[in-house]
């Protein structure tokens, strides 16, 4: 008898099989999963009593109804409010992150700062708010009293709301007309409605009842509009109630998702829509009620002296054919053609305009023109699932500003931006043009620079040129609530608290068809010593003094907004939200406000000729086709936040390793193009533009047309945190502004580029 | 017989031998693993605590009118308030009131010190579960023990005993260590839950996947 090696073997066996029958292995696999999956130092919410509060998100335009749920002091999740006119119930992605906003304490501003390093540098040191507060009030007592008055200017993100009136107001009392906006499509939107219809409102778009949409290049499902809303209505047309043809060079998820992407040579946007309108007019296809009736220009007319002037049928009919528009736009004649036949046999057609977001530059006004002029066509103005105008919240009804000499003499200098001017006589806000005046000028046009609610710095076309615009103006000040790239520039900061801590107004939100007001409310108290920037307006301008003082009359930011919103207040603070859900869109009889009563394809006596507004010129892109031989055109999505707010880490997380692979930005590509420039996935290479170059990755797309290429925008940021910064390009810094010729606006939507192997 | 016989036979007797020793290790090891994976396993598996009181549901039941829910109820929001806090206790225990040490315990220590009891909960789910007592036990009407057993004809509190890998309570996992369960109660894991719900058809339409939806419990 001997125990050898086999005995052994047979004991692990037995081992084996016995530990197997027994509920060991499976219930340490078990359990090790579930450990796996929470981990235990994970942070996890407190246990208690929830409690929610009803607020508006303002991460984006979209006024987006949110509940916040709270246990105790400590807000956990931010979730869409049931109900709620404009998102009812949803959220995006933005939105649902918002607390890394409040508790994301890398990014955000805790007490006033001074800046003590280099701009841009990022270093500061801490103040307490008087001298803060002490310190602008002093400059801006010096630069009153050295007759610059107009010389103090103010970049906000908006001019609707009471805090941008605040700001608006304490300039004029002050004596500068110099407030500035962030461009967006709503600039040469309600500059296309003024022209149009002769009414200073906002444009509206009844897209829950539109059942064919023609979409010029805009972002349904990634960003465009008001994002959330904009999702559902989406998903009612996929359920089979609409249509929906995407029109742009590359196949972005909304033409994904359309019933039709047609691929179009960029930047030829306004020809297609002219070539369509030329096809329905041919083919007489057109609402013979509405432009017989309701319109003035279609015909060709004779003007005051008597000479006859083109109309809108000659113009387009002899000038885009659609051979020619075939030719211009590098789409098939037929395509064209049956397009713009099953653009009007739809019940409820409906064009919209504005490419990606719609957020980071105003456009070109032919193409919002062509567009407005498609939808005239078929009668959908003013119409169920047409484009509406909602007249703009009148709310805001303070006393007239009481002005001393000095603001007398102030207010009436010119803008720096000439807007309003005999060059731009329909635009409001031109900021675009202010970085070239100032770096071309010899002396200061601005000498005090207010930033509220904007990161321009990142946000505008041509990054250096911004950062040299700012280099001259002496002095900024910054009240941004992060630690963004413009509020690393400026020379102060007096932080605003953020959304989620502070009261504020948030009216009409974009192309949204009812007279609507959102509130943000504090869901907690501050977290740091941060100051509701409607609050600060008034500390600076009892510091001042006078006049200035005098017309803020209100104890604090809160009872200002409480009496402002007077009978409202009561349905803001127990709904969120006040709306007008009686307004119906004026009817063609009352609705048009030009000289002809009409809505007038020409603008008569504010356009040269009907080619001015509408005419299509292909010469809008910056560098000559020989050194740069690609176009690069930027790309939005709803990973990846482009405007004020940067991606909070969550958001980061989404963004797909075909946008960024580490640090890397990767640029689309079609195949073909890359096997030219003998470049291969994944690989390196110089991006080169007349204004910036960038390393990038290459992706091979096959979605992207020939020739062209593509960069997100919202990476490369240089501020926030470590999830966000040194990650990708900035779009800004590779593209420059262009100015569109009518309107002076930012007309910018590509340029020339050239990439070579790195 | 001859010399190779003879070496033929001892080497089947040692043959025989070595066979007896490897089914014997087998049926060792087998039994010796067996054990282990039956009993000492799940016995170190778990930790054993007290709770910081030994409550007795009967006692209580009976003081008070609306059963469970007099303690144990559900907020004008909708949520539920779950183990009591000290202030609802306060209003009876506000002075000792009987001869019970755990109750003189429980005055002194916790309510004249104004501390909340750290009480151990059999029943606690995972972070990442949502559950609405409200749409269980008012829109369903089902019954506490359904879920929770016949806690309340307790006189004393058992052990709490935690599962020192995931963290979890054994009433979650289920008494049992096979996972076998007799009653509806016995065990509160993922498949519990959804055996019950497919059975009554909640909620099998997800809106983003149009089938059985995770996100009626996992939102
Ligand atoms: S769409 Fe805009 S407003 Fe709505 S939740 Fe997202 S970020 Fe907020």
């Amino acid at each position: 008898m001997k125990i050898d090696r086999r005995s052994f073997l047979s004991l692990g066996m037995g081992v084996a099989a016995g530990t197997a029958l027994s509920p060991l292995p499976w219930k340490l696999i078990d359990d090790i999963s579930i450990w796996t999956q929470m981990w235990p130092w994970t942070p996890v919410p407190e246990i208690g009593e929830v409690n929610y509060v009803n607020s508006t998100c303002t991460l984006c335009p979209g006024g987006c109804g949110i509940t916040v749920r709270k246990i105790g002091d400590r807000a956990v999740k931010v979730e869409g409010k049931e109900g709620h006119p404009i998102n009812s119930g949803g959220v995006c992605l933005l939105g649902l992150s918002g607390l890394q906003n409040l508790y994301g304490y890398d990014r955000r501003i805790k007490t006033p700062l001074k800046r003590i390093g280099n701009r841009g540098q990022g270093s500061f040191q801490k103040i307490t708010w008087d001298e803060a507060i002490s310190e602008v009030v002093n400059k801006l007592s010096e630069v009153r009293s050295t007759g610059q008055a107009h010389a103090v200017s103010c970049i906000s993100g908006s001019d609707q709301g009471t805090v941008a009136q605040l700001l608006k107001r304490f300039l004029t009392a002050y004596g500068s007309p110099n407030f500035f906006t962030m461009p967006s499509m709503q600039d040469s939107y309600e500059l296309a409605l003024y022209l149009t219809q002769g009414i200073q409102a906002s444009v509206a778009f009844d897209v829950e009842n539109s059942d064919f949409v023609l979409s010029f290049g805009s972002g349904i499902v990634e960003g465009w509009g008001s994002p959330v809303r904009m999702f559902q209505a989406s998903s009612r047309w996929r359920e089979g109630k609409g249509k929906v043809v995407q029109i742009e060079p590359r196949l972005s998820i909304t033409a994904a998702k359309s019933d039709k992407w047609i691929p179009i040579k960029p930047g030829t946007e306004a020809a297609l829509a002219l070539g369509l309108a030329s096809v329905i007019i041919k083919e007489s296809l057109y609402d013979k009620e509405f432009v017989e009736n309701y319109a003035f220009g279609f015909e060709n007319w004779k003007d005051d002296a008597g000479k006859t002037q083109i109309g809108f049928k000659q113009f387009v009919l002899e000038g885009y054919g659609p051979d020619k528009v075939a030719k211009i736009t590098g789409i098939d004649k037929s395509t064209i053609i049956s397009l713009a036949r099953s653009f009007v046999r739809a019940s409820k057609p409906l064009a919209i305009g504005g490419r990606n977001q719609g957020r980071s530059t105003s456009g070109r006004l032919n193409e919002f023109m062509a567009i407005y002029a498609l939808n005239a066509l078929v009668g959908n103005i003013n119409k169920t699932g047409g484009v509406w105008s909602i007249p703009k919240p009148g709310y805001i009804k303070w006393p007239k500003v009481e002005m001393d000499d000095v603001a007398e003499k102030g207010i009436k200098e010119p803008r720096i931006d000439a807007a309003g001017s005999a060059s731009y006589p329909y635009s409001q806000y031109l900021l675009n043009r202010v970085p070239g005046i100032l770096n071309s000028g010899q002396e200061n046009p601005i000498q005090v620079l207010f930033v509220a609610g904007a990161n321009p710095i990142y946000a505008l076309p041509n990054t250096k040129a911004v950062k040299e615009a700012f280099d001259k103006i002496p002095y900024i000040v910054g009240f941004s609530s992060y630690l963004d790239e413009t509020a690393k520039y400026a020379d102060i900061i007096l932080p605003n608290h953020v959304y989620l801590e502070r009261y504020e107004d948030i009216p009409t939100p974009v192309g949204f068809q009812k007279p609507f007001i959102g509130l943000a409310k504090p869901v907690i108290a501050p977290q740091f010593e941060t100051k509701n920037l409607g609050d600060t307006i008034f500390l600076l301008a009892k510091g001042l003094g006078g006049t200035i003082e005098k017309a803020f009359p209100w104890d604090d930011y809160e009872t200002c907004l409480k009496e402002t919103l007077s009978e409202k207040w009561d349905s803001l603070e127990e709904n969120g939200y006040w709306i007008d859900s009686s307004l119906k869109p004026a009817d063609w009889k009352n609705a048009f406000k030009t000289a002809s009563k009409k809505f007038e394809f020409i603008a008569a006596g504010k356009a040269k000729d009907i080619a001015s507004l509408f005419g299509f010129s292909s010469s809008t892109l910056e560098g000559d086709e020989a050194s740069y031989p690609l176009v690069l055109i930027p790309y939005d999505s709803m990973r990846l936040a482009n405007g004020f707010i940067g991606d909070p880490p969550f958001v980061m997380k989404a963004v797909e390793d075909t946008v960024l692979k580490g640090k890397d930005v990767l640029i689309e590509i079609n195949p073909e193009t890359a096997k030219q420039l003998g470049m291969s996935e994944g690989g390196f290479a110089k991006l080169a533009t007349p204004v910036g170059t960038a390393k990038v990755r290459v992706h091979l797309y096959d979605g992207i047309m020939p020739g062209i290429i593509a960069l997100p925008r919202g990476l490369g940021h240089t501020a926030y945190d470590k999830f966000l910064g040194g990650k990708g390009v900035n779009f800004n810094e590779l593209i420059g502004s262009v100015e569109d010729p009518v309107s002076g606006l930012d007309a910018t939507w590509g340029i020339r580029a050239k990439l070579t192997k790195a | 017989m001859s010399k190779l016989d003879d070496k033929k036979t001892d080497q089947k007797g040692q043959e025989d031998g070595v066979r007896g020793f490897i089914i014997l290790f087998f049926i060792i090891g087998l039994f010796a693993s067996l054990i282990v994976g039956w009993m000492i396993f799940p016995s170190l598996l778990y930790s054993k605590k007290k709770q910081p009181i030994d409550f007795n549901h009967v006692l209580h039941v009976e003081a008070v009118d609306q059963g469970c829910e007099s303690c144990h109820y559900i907020r004008e929001d909708g949520s539920f308030s779950g183990v009591p806090k000290l202030a609802q206790c306060v209003d009876c225990h506000e002075e000792v009131q009987g001869e019970d040490p755990e109750e003189a315990k429980f005055v002194n220590e916790y309510v004249a010190e104004g501390k909340e009891v750290p009480w151990l909960v059999y029943s606690r789910q995972p972070d990442c579960v949502f559950f609405s007592h409200v749409t269980h036990t008012k829109m369903a009407e089902m019954d506490c023990a359904t879920c929770h057993g016949a806690i309340g004809e307790s006189e004393h509190s058992k052990i709490y005993e935690q599962n020192r890998i995931s963290g979890y309570s054994r009433d979650i996992w289920g008494k049992n260590i096979a996972g076998f369960k007799k009653n509806t109660w016995d065990r509160m894991k993922m498949d519990d839950c959804s055996e019950c719900h497919v059975k009554n058809h909640v909620r099998q339409a997800s809106v983003q996947t149009k089938k059985g939806g995770c996100f009626v419990c996992h939102k």
